[in-house]
């Protein structure tokens, strides 16, 4: 004969015991605690600007786009290439015509609509190019956002987007504080530039590497001491992108001025 | 004992059950927590794999010097030396077999990617020597007078017939 003391015990264990999570029986794991403070790993990817060297000839975003078959019409790209025009009136001018894919063939800065501004020359105080690209953050805020878990960072420091599992609810496109996720147009998941990471993985340089004439892209291994870019990165002055945001950007930039944003 | 207190409790069981059911089919079994940890971590991990086999389509200008030797020794002693040749001939993919023969690429404006002149003081590109390509011998190739792979040289002539 069941009691009513004895019905209500009963229930209240039953459901003290669902509301237990699984991962509440798991072991503690000291490997995965030494994992999350990111010790003893061999491969730390970054990348090396050099905004003197760059001469804005696109070929970089010509490559990107092919090699990672981003529809070439398309108005999105993983990398671009962007134009800082100085004047010396204090003002700032920015285009970036197609990503710079085409190159810069046109004096006038391209202001949207068709418009283009004029510049002469005796105006500039200063301009330059300046390449963009993921920056592979320590703390990806691009990631955190994602409600299903399908990007996520490698234990060499990509982040990579799971095609089969996003659910393509843009989260990440609007975390990103550098704007570098779109929508892949034919498979309507994130996409983001992850680095080549089928070229990387088998000891070759990125696309966008290799057609830079200039130099002025380069990729490297942080957690080697003897890579030419290791060696740039701890002794030269370099910079990133918007560090206020916290989130450790892993592209860092030679001739950075306070214009760049 | 009446079932009537008991058929609450099938039920939630019931439901519990069909949520642990469909959460083992819907979820690809090796979903977890990888090395960079909860806050980063989660994924398929063989998704990593299935970036790493994406095609490499630019197999770079040392693949080429293989069968071009020529092309490849001319241009790496000119001013051109450091520029790819499938920045201009395209991605060679599985050259020769497929496609059999690159691209040709005579545009004007594949040289005015670098050649444009912009006198930006601050930047690498104020330092190439810059055309005008409005002024600069508008309705020719520039190949017709500058060797690609070696732009010292005098272009192949033979162009400008075709064109004239
Ligand atoms: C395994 C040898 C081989 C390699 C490697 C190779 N090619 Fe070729 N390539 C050929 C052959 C053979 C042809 C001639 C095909 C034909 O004319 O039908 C050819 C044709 C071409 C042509 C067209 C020539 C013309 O007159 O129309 C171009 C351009 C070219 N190759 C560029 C490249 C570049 C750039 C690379 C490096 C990315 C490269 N090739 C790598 C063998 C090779
Ligand atoms: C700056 C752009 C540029 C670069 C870099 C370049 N080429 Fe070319 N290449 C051309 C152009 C333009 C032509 C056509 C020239 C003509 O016929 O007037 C050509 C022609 C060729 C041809 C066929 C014509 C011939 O003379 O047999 C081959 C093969 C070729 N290139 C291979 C290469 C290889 C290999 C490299 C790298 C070592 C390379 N090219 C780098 C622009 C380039
Ligand atoms: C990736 C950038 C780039 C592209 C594309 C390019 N060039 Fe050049 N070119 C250079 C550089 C760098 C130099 C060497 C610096 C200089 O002379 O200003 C140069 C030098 C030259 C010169 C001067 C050679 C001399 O010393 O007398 C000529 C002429 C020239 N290029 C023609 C061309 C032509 C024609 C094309 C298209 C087939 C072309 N370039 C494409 C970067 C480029
Ligand atoms: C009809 C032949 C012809 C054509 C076509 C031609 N050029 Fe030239 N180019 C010349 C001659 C001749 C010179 C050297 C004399 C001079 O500076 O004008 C020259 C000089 C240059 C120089 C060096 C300029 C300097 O300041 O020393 C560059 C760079 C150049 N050309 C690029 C190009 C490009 C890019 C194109 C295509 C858009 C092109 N040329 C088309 C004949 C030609």
């Amino acid at each position: 004969m069941i009691t009513r003391r004895s019905f209500c015990k009963k229930s209240l264990l039953m459901i003290g015991g669902l509301a237990l999570p699984l991962s509440a029986f798991e072991l503690f794991d000291p490997k995965r605690l030494l994992a999350e403070k990111g010790d003893g790993k061999k491969v730390r990817w970054v990348f090396l600007v050099d905004t003197e060297k760059c001469v804005g000839c696109g070929f970089c975003v010509k490559g990107c786009k092919t090699e990672n078959e981003i529809p070439y019409d398309a108005n999105v790209t993983r990398t671009w290439v962007e134009r800082y025009v100085v004047t010396k009136d204090g003002k700032t001018h920015i285009d970036s015509p197609k990503g710079g894919r085409d190159g810069f063939e046109n004096r006038a800065i391209d202001i949207g609509e068709g418009k283009f501004q004029e510049i002469k020359n005796e105006e500039i105080s200063k301009a330059f190019f300046v390449p963009k690209l993921c920056n592979q953050c320590d703390n990806p805020p691009c990631v955190q956002v994602c409600p299903v878990g399908a990007t996520y960072q490698t234990e060499d420091g990509v982040v990579l987007v799971d095609r089969k599992w996003c659910i393509g609810c843009g989260y990440c496109v609007m975390g990103c504080p550098y704007g570098v996720r779109f929508f892949h147009p034919v498979y309507h998941t994130a996409e983001k530039c992850n680095f080549c990471y089928h070229r990387i993985s088998q000891g070759m340089k990125t696309a966008c590497v290799e057609a830079c004439a200039f130099g002025a892209r380069r990729i490297g291994n942080i957690r080697d001491p003897e890579d030419p870019v290791t060696k740039i990165i701890t002794t030269e002055r370099v910079n990133v992108l918007k560090e206020e945001y916290g989130t450790t950007p892993q592209v860092f930039y030679l001739g950075l001025t306070k214009e760049v944003k | 004992m009446k079932s009537h207190v008991w058929r609450p409790l099938y039920v939630v069981l019931f439901v519990v059950a069909t949520i642990l059911v469909v959460r083992k089919i819907v979820v690809p079994p090796d979903f977890g927590i990888g090395p960079r940890g909860y806050m980063y971590g989660w994924h398929r991990p063989s998704n990593e794999g299935e970036w790493q086999k994406v095609t490499v389509k630019y197999r770079t200008t040392e693949y080429c010097k293989k069968c071009h030797r020529d092309k490849y020794d001319e241009i790496k002693q000119s001013p051109h030396a450091n520029i790819a040749c499938e920045n201009c001939h395209g991605p060679a993919l599985a050259h020769p077999e497929d496609p059999k023969a690159l691209n040709i690429d005579r545009t004007r404006e594949l040289c005015a990617r670098c050649h444009f002149r912009l006198e930006y003081p601050t930047s690498g590109r104020g330092k190439i020597r810059g055309i005008d390509p409005k002024t600069h011998n508008p309705g020719l190739e520039c190949v017709t007078c500058h060797w690609p792979h070696d732009p010292r040289k005098e272009g192949h002539h033979d162009h400008a017939q075709k064109l004239l």
